[in-house]
């Protein structure tokens, strides 16, 4: 080794991301260190300091979209990313530093640099426990935590993490770490998406040779996985310790890690139960590769650390009747709570059947070791079993967990385990699922379960099992904090990776009261429900339900005859469906006796949920049920519902650039975040008419939270109160709302912003187009509007025929800008769960390269 | 006004004359602008460049060699010896306004520009001699701008129209000839300039405020369009026909390359059929953000696209043919 290669050196230039100035040297006592430090380049005095660790076998490299963010914020902090001794390009001083070591040195260098509080310690992989070392040790400085996909404890007894094991078998770890790179490019490979080759390099870049790698293999060694480890009672003190930190923290965390998985960020949870989680479905362990984790860190530092204090709108802390609490008053009571029709078995379930089986079921849960609090995911088909589940979980306090298997296995799995049930609850398909994905240690029965299968996947109970053990149990049973978690609700995934969706007993009873006064359901008003989550709804507005014969997994599986019987059955006054349902009952209308008709006559209301509802599907479901008023709200797993418009509304509201969404509803409000020239929502909450912007809506029924998002929550109640739809909009002189598309399919050009939702309605009506979507190309601001074309007749993708695309630009002269081009596909790639819903993200980036040349496949 | 003869010359020194301006223009062949004085000669002749300018106001600076073959010096005499001399004989003669008229590719080192802005001009990267010899001479006249001498770079992004030789011109010669190929998928989008949007701008330039000079501003209808579009529209305007016959982007450069060194080398006639310049500003985007030169400028595009489609095809049928002669 050349004396050269063991001193401490700037970082060379041209790495992506890193500019060169940013790199320092400094000496302590036991090392020279390399640093990026961005107090030079600071436009004013940091809000404080972001003293940041890196683990191994990376550098401080990692932090350097931190450092660029740092700088560049309103109010900017002062970011030190240190490489520490014999890694990174800090010198090889040729030493063995156990934990303690590196801890000690970390606290020469901040002495060294005469660092000033207010200090946040940030930490990733096993700088994770260096950093809450530092943090530890230097409570005059310290102003919170950070933490990246780390840990603070290594269980004893138990194998350490599987990805780690053969690079820390004595034998083989100089192998794996230092004689070759193996290590440092497993751990590149664990980015997702796959790193870039220069950035790559630059995580290679200071350890090219072995001699320079030889602290990557002593800090694999230096994990404490057994009792007599050298560095075990460091780790267990500042284990010890990081419970008694009372700073903000937060914790960053990439699901997809193999090394520092759920199970570590649990323990870190339970170490600091007032951390903020941002818990990232789709990112692995190079989380701040994967993820924009730095502009996060700055929102959270701003919110948290730094910023003016954000006043908390007050908390409504009126008394409020829980959802379950109808249910209690009529356990007393034989009339029909349930009736669900099929052609053999077709049931009735009382109230006092549905109060008694509910409570046992709640005591039941409470007696395998559920308590309030613990998340339990459901996984069963809609019906009296569901209904009962739930209610009872809801009596216990027990959080409910719900997620459309629609989603697929793959995003229902990633969505199941973000929320972290303790229990699951299913039928036996979920119940396989659940033991492969290992989604609950504790798992329930719902339904004929085979008992092979019972005993595989080791089924701790069944629901009848439970409900035996419930009733045997009659101790007092307390009623849930209104203000407590109640339910964890999944989105559909059709904008990104499903997001759980907080709701506490308040909430959901609030989102009851909204229903009942929007739709007027009352005891004396019996509906049916043909779209099957307002079955649940039932039970908490007293009102009894009737489920038509159906596959509720396949809604246009509904006749006519069916719906009428089930009006029948219950004498109907409302009718809650969804579009495909109302299909299904269309198509099967000639099918329908007289008296069927005459049944569905009588129905009063009729609402449609779950996806748009085309007017002229509303016209044709009119000349069935002529004496219903004809309902769809408009509003999203986040609120339901904001707003609701009745047919003849829509037909009085004409034509306009979306879709008239009505009025608020009970208890909703509705406003509108202007957009600025780029197309961004800047402005403030707002009722202007005719102002386009994003859609901001507010009510007692809006969710609590994003669950285990903390970024996602923060950008999405920047407003106090008011939760941004990610729609845009705006609303008339009339106070209704039209909803013309989604923010970030807006195209904001040089003559102003353009939403695609009735351009597209006008190209569709050209001869030649099955469907079109419109989209933008280029920068922000000065975008160039492009259509692609589904044509009716086959094509292949390329530009469109000289006709086609002529008709496409006159029927869109009516735009401020000219259309820009016409491309032609052989059909529009649309989201898995609504085949309707194009997905314009992807279309964009397509035609992006198309028209500037490149090859490109959609 | 330098440059008079061409399209976009003739053109603006018509305008002025009209809009009431006392117009001198210098280049070697007759400007054929009624009501102008002209001047015969090169820009490299720095005692006729003097005479031009001697009492003038604002100067005009057009003239360039605009080929896209020939040996690297003489593009360097003309666009880079010719502007120094200019800028030199108006500061003496005590001219006030000075608009260069520059080109996009100055800043453009391959690749695909998309909504681009107008970057700096870059003459050791920039493609091709005429761009490199363009963009030292832009550098050079945005640097002597100062508090009374104010010099601003307008460059407009291929200008076409009625009686252009350059890019129709070529276009419908090749098209007639059945040599015009449509290069990869044609699709790349490129954005061009009416030649009476590009006189609007160069006009505009010379009323522009003073904050607005000491800068380059790009000039383009704002509309791009497929490239394979508004070739076909160009040829269905002119009365030709349209190109049918495909080759694929990557072996147009390589060949253009391979012409290039063939036309640099041999003693050849004429200009290569396709040169790599050429088959790389057919197969990639070249579109530009508007807005700063909009602002700047006070100006805006007034004939579209398809109205200068619509004046190209009026043109060819009075003339009977696509191009002049």
């Amino acid at each position: 080794m050349t004396p050269a290669s063991t001193v401490a050196t700037l970082a060379p230039s041209g790495l992506p991301g890193l500019d060169p100035a940013w790199s320092r040297v400094v000496r302590t006592g036991s090392g020279a260190w390399h640093v990026l430090d961005n107090a030079p380049q600071l436009h004013s005095e940091p809000v404080g300091t972001l003293l940041c660790v890196h683990g191994n076998p990376t550098w401080s490299y990692l932090w350097r979209t931190f450092v660029a963010a740092g700088t560049r914020a309103t109010r900017p902090w002062r970011v030190i990313a240190v490489d520490q001794l014999d890694m990174g390009y800090s010198e090889r001083t040729g030493r063995t530093h156990l934990l303690a070591d590196r801890v000690r040195e970390l606290g020469e260098l901040t002495d060294a640099l005469g660092l000033q509080g207010p200090v946040v310690s940030a930490g990733h992989d096993w700088g994770g426990s260096i950093s809450l070392g530092w943090a530890v040790d230097h409570p005059e400085l310290l102003a919170g935590v950070v933490l990246l996909n780390t840990a603070v404890y290594q269980p004893l007894g138990e194998h350490p993490p599987a990805a780690l094991r053969p690079a820390m078998v004595p034998g083989l770890r100089h192998a794996a770490t230092v004689s070759t790179t193996g290590f440092i490019d497993t751990t590149l490979a664990l980015a997702h998406p796959r790193l870039t080759a220069p950035v790559r390099e630059a995580f290679r870049a200071p350890y090219r040779t072995a001699a320079r790698r030889a602290a990557v293999g002593d800090f694999v060694a230096d994990i404490p996985a057994t009792a007599d480890h050298p560095s075990r009672p460091e780790l267990e003190r500042i284990a010890a310790r990081v419970r008694e930190l009372d700073v903000p923290a937060l914790l960053a965390w990439g699901a997809r890690d193999p090394v520092f998985s759920d199970r570590f960020l649990r323990d870190l949870r339970d170490r600091l139960p007032h951390a903020d989680v941002h818990r990232y479905p789709t990112a692995g362990h190079l989380v701040a590769e994967d993820e924009d984790v730095a502009a996060g860190v700055l929102d959270w530092l701003d919110e948290r650390v730094g910023g003016p204090p954000s006043v908390a709108p007050a908390v409504p802390r009126e008394a409020v009747r829980l959802l379950g609490a109808t249910l209690t008053e009529r356990a007393g009571d034989d009339t029909p709570a349930l009736v669900e029709l099929h052609r053999e078995t077709s049931r009735t379930v009382s109230w006092r059947a549905l109060a008694r089986r509910t409570e046992e079921l709640a005591r039941g849960l409470a007696a395998i070791g559920v308590t309030p609090g613990d998340r339990v995911a459901v996984l069963v088909p809609p019906g009296a079993d569901l209904t009962a589940v739930l209610y009872a979980c809801l009596r216990l306090g027990a959080v409910v967990v719900l997620a459309d298997a629609g989603l697929g296995v793959a995003a229902l799995s990633r969505a199941v385990k973000a929320a972290e049930p303790v229990a699951v609850i299913g039928i036996e398909r979920a119940l396989l699922a659940a033991k492969a994905f290992r989604w609950a240690p504790t798992l329930v029965a719902a339904g004929p379960v085979n008992r092979r299968v019972a005993r595989a996947v080791g089924v701790r109970a069944t629901l009848v099992e439970l409900a035996e053990r419930g009733a045997a149990d009659s101790s007092p049973l307390a009623w849930p904090d209104p203000d407590a978690e109640a339910a964890v609700l999944f989105t559909s995934g059709s904008t990104g990776p499903a997001k759980g969706v907080v709701y506490t007993h308040r909430g959901l009873a609030a989102m009851r009261d909204a229903v009942a006064s929007t739709y007027t359901i009352s005891p004396e008003r019996p509906f049916v429900a043909a779209f099957a989550p307002f079955a649940l709804l039932g039970p908490a507005l007293g009102a009894t339900s009737a489920s038509p014969d159906m596959d509720v997994t396949a809604p246009r599986t509904l006749t006519a005859a069916a719906l009428a019987a089930a009006v029948r059955a219950v004498d109907g006054a409302v009718v809650f469906a969804s579009p495909a349902a109302l299909a299904g009952i269309l198509a099967t209308q000639h099918e329908a006796s007289d008296d069927d008709r005459a049944c569905l006559a009588r129905v009063e209301t009729l609402l449609s949920a779950g996806a748009p509802v085309p007017a002229e599907l509303l016209q044709s479901v009119r000349d069935l049920l002529p004496g219903a008023r004809l309902h769809t709200p408009y509003g999203m797993t986040e609120m339901l519902p904001v707003t609701d418009i009745e047919l003849s509304q829509i037909v009085a509201a004409g034509d306009g650039p979306g879709v008239c969404v009505g009025v608020p509803a009970a208890g909703a409000r509705v406003a509108i975040s202007a957009l600025d020239d780029e197309g961004r929502a800047v402005g403030a909450p707002a009722s202007d008419a005719g102002v386009l912007g994003e859609i901001l809506v507010a009510g007692p029924h809006l969710k609590a939270r994003y669950d285990r998002l903390w970024f996602t929550q923060h950008a999405s109640a920047r407003d106090a109160g008011w939760h941004r739809t990610g729609d845009v909009g705006r609303i008339d002189e009339a106070g209704r709302l039209w909803v013309e598309g989604r923010l970030a399919h807006v195209v904001a050009t040089d003559r102003g912003v353009i939403t695609p939702v009735a351009p597209e309605r006008l190209v569709d009506a050209v001869p030649g187009v099955a469907r079109a979507a419109l989209v933008g190309v280029g920068p922000r601001g000065t975008a160039q509007v492009v259509v692609v074309v589904e044509p009716e007749g086959k094509a292949p993708a390329g530009l469109a025929e000289p006709e086609l695309a002529a008709g496409v630009r006159a029927a869109l002269a009516g735009l401020p800008v000219p259309v820009a081009a016409v491309l032609v596909v052989p059909g529009l790639p649309t989201d898995l769960r609504h085949n309707s819903k194009i997905d314009r993200t992807h279309l964009a980036q397509w035609a992006a390269a198309v028209l500037s040349g490149r090859r490109a496949a959609l | 006004m330098t440059g008079a003869s061409g399209m976009l010359g003739a053109a603006t020194a018509t305008r002025l004359v009209a809009d009431g301006w006392c117009v001198r223009t210098l280049q070697r062949r007759p400007s054929g602008v009624e009501g102008a004085q002209d001047e015969r000669s090169s820009v490299t002749d720095e005692r006729a460049v003097a005479r031009a300018v001697a009492g003038a106001d604002a100067v005009l600076h057009l003239a360039a060699k605009v080929d896209i073959v020939g040996p690297e010096a003489e593009y360097r005499a003309v666009n880079v010896g010719g502007t120094r001399t200019v800028l030199d004989a108006a500061r003496g003669a005590g001219v006030r306004r000075v608009v260069v008229v520059s080109s996009p590719s100055v800043a453009h080192t391959g690749g695909s520009l998309v909504g681009a802005g107008a970057g700096r001009a870059e003459p050791s990267r920039a493609r091709g001699p005429y761009a490199r010899t363009k963009a030292a001479a832009e550098l050079l006249a945005l640097d002597a701008d100062q508090p009374g001498f104010r010099v601003v770079a307008i460059r407009p992004h291929v200008v076409w129209g009625p009686g252009d030789t350059q890019l129709v011109g070529r276009i419908v010669d090749r098209a007639r000839s059945g040599r015009l190929p449509v290069l990869g998928t044609g699709a790349p989008l490129i954005d061009t300039t009416y030649v009476d949007n590009a006189v609007d701008a160069l006009v505009a330039a010379l009323d522009a405020p003073d904050a607005s000079y000491g800068q380059a501003y790009v000039v383009t209808n704002g509309e791009p369009r497929p490239v394979l579009e508004l070739v076909a529209a160009i040829c269905r305007a002119s009365g030709v026909p349209v190109p049918s016959r495909r080759v694929p982007a990557a072996l147009a450069r390589f060949a253009g390359a391979s012409l290039d060194a063939a036309w640099a080398r041999l003693p050849l006639p004429g200009e290569p059929p396709l040169t790599r310049f050429v088959a790389e500003q057919l197969s990639t985007a070249h579109w530009f953000d508007q807005r700063r030169t909009r602002e700047a400028l006070g100006w805006a595009p007034r004939v579209t696209i398809d109205d200068g489609l619509a004046r190209l095809a009026e043109h060819a049928a009075l003339t009977g043919a696509g191009v002049d002669g």
